[in-house]
């Protein structure tokens, strides 16, 4: 166990340096929590059922139908997958987060050092674009429907017209316009939002069940199995298991728990046992919502656009609840990205770095692959941030047991974490290599990497700091 | 003025899901279950933010990178 410490001297660094330059963007979130700041559940099932309903719920269902998984291996997958998810928010993130009392950002920094935590933030930025982009193409296909917008098909790459590029830059435009003028009011909207959201969800699937033949609850699991969750794949599509569909559930917001991300929310929480309450946003969002969406794209006889299945299950409502999951989902991601990006220029205004942000991630959005790809996507997102997770973890429970020092950049006072820097490409190094030599998808790859990124820096500190493990092999 | 309005809000919740229950069993059209989810969708927006907003505090706002 590891106790908060005060910060240890400052590097010395000039008052431009790289480290000020991050400093200065945190500087009011750099204390552990305090006492009186501490949050109750009611807060936590609140935020995580918000945040686990959002536009990319539209598409990850339809996208399961189209790989063919079978109605029982849905079920199962989703069922242990975000079991799996929940235990590890409630055993690997919370547990850290309510004994640091710390966010990402800060406890990183002391274990990587401000210069290695400075790539961390621009890979993290880049991630957060396409993240948002994706938002924004599923927004699209909804504002586009009352144009008569030809929406991209289930293996299209790049776009199909030049309406679809100016209504992406239109959607684009807007929430970009919307970040910089009010990050916090769409947040409040995106909360607002959530319970209604959720009914809408469950409303467009019921109201079309008739059209697939389900004239009563018992005809739902032949038709959920005959129709909608067949077992065969679209075509130019790789056929999804019960595998594929537990390790996507429990994986994709790898960043997030065994990434350690969300020790920036849970470092609120009065008990590390809220970890568990991330189950709400998990049935709720990533059970009900993705089985609701997936009924929806059979209903749409196999499209897999999120506006033109909501609008069959759930007409104008529908279409607006494409744009507004997707805006209130895209709108902080943007502000998270300018957030990491303003470190390269703190001297910019934040509207132009929110800016600089809505401009890539408006271009991403114009691919459609961004959006039918979005299982690889999310995988891959996942997988790149997990390393400096298993390297929190690593430090905060390993280290110590081994007679290792803890946060040893920050009391050495370096810039540059070496180990962690290694941990991290050689870990995502290792994962290219299995899924190169054999054959590994990616949405598995997540958990070999972990258990690579926690040896290897496990390793790489021993050799960093042999004289204290010495005395320590002594001891015992 | 609070009571009345988490009323609106749940009567909008109402419109938007209940209607669907109906077309699945039969008793109404999909044009109306649309229509009536349009006017919960109205409900809700009208009244859940003043309720919603004023009560609830976030653990995290702003989010760090």
């Amino acid at each position: 166990m590891s106790t908060i410490q005060p910060r240890a001297a400052a590097a010395p660094v000039s008052p431009q340096s790289l480290a000020d330059r991050l400093d200065a963007i945190n500087e009011f979130d750099r204390e552990p929590v305090t006492p009186d700041r501490l949050q109750g559940p009611g807060s936590f099932i609140g935020l995580y059922a918000g945040e686990h309903l959002a536009g990319t719920e539209f598409v990850i269902g339809p996208l399961f139908v189209a790989h063919g998984v079978a109605a029982a291996d849905l079920v199962l997958g989703l069922l242990v997958g975000n079991l799996l998810a929940v235990l590890s928010w409630a055993f690997i993130t919370a547990p850290i987060a309510t004994r640091t009392r710390l966010n990402l950002y800060w406890h990183l920094r002391k274990i990587t050092g401000p210069n290695l935590l400075f790539v961390y933030n621009i890979v993290n930025a880049l991630m957060f674009c396409f993240l948002a982009g994706s938002m924004i193409s599923v927004a699209a296909t909804a504002v586009g429907l009352p144009l008569g917008l030809a929406m991209p098909k289930l293996n299209d790459v790049y776009p199909n017209s030049v309406g679809w590029v100016l209504v992406v830059f239109l959607v684009g435009t807007t929430v970009t316009a919307l970040a910089i003028l009010g990050f916090e009011k769409i947040a409040a909207a995106g909360q607002v939002a959530s319970p209604w959201m959720f009914m809408v969800f469950v409303a467009a699937a019921v109201a079309v069940l008739p059209r697939l033949g389900v004239t009563s609850v018992g005809d739902f699991w032949r038709v959920a199995s005959e129709r909608i969750w067949t077992g065969a794949p679209a075509h130019g599509v790789a056929k999804f298991s019960f595998w594929h569909i537990m390790f996507f559930a429990w994986f994709c917001n790898m960043a997030m728990h065994i990434g350690m991300a969300d020790m920036t929310v849970l470092r609120y929480a009065k008990r590390w046992q809220y970890g568990f309450l991330s189950g709400c946003g998990m049935y709720l969002g990533h059970f009900v919502a993705w089985i609701a969406s997936g009924v929806l794209c059979a209903a749409a006889l196999g499209d897999v656009a999120p506006g033109p299945i909501a609008y069959l299950g759930a007409g104008v409502t529908g279409a607006a609840t494409v744009v507004i999951a997707s805006w209130t989902t895209a709108n902080p991601t943007l502000y998270r990205a300018g957030m990491a990006l303003q470190t390269i220029s703190p001297n910019w205004k934040r509207w132009k770095v929110t800016l600089a942000a809505g401009a890539v991630t408006t271009a991403a959005a114009i691919f459609p692959a961004l959006m039918m790809r979005l299982l690889d996507f999310v995988a891959l997102y996942g997988l790149i941030l997990m390393p400096m997770g298993a390297v929190i973890f690593a430090d905060f429970w390993l280290l110590p047991k081994l007679g290792l020092r803890q946060r040893y950049a920050e009391w050495k006072s370096l810039l540059f974490s070496w180990p962690a820097a290694l941990t991290w490409v050689m870990t995502l190094v290792a994962c290219w290599a299995i899924n190169a030599m054999w054959g590994l998808e990616i949405f598995f790859l997540g958990l070999p990497g972990w258990f690579i990124a926690t040896v290897l820096y496990v390793g790489l500190s021993a050799i960093q700091q042999p004289a204290r493990l010495q005395p320590a092999r002594a001891e015992a | 003025m609070r009571t009345l309005l988490k009323l609106i809000s749940f009567a909008g919740l109402g419109l938007t899901v209940i209607p669907s229950f109906l077309v699945f069993a039969g008793r109404i059209a999909w044009g109306t279950h649309a229509a009536l989810m349009l006017v919960g969708m109205v409900l809700w927006f009208a009244s859940a933010p003043f309720w919603m907003l004023g009560h609830r505090s976030h653990p995290t706002t702003p989010p760090a990178p």
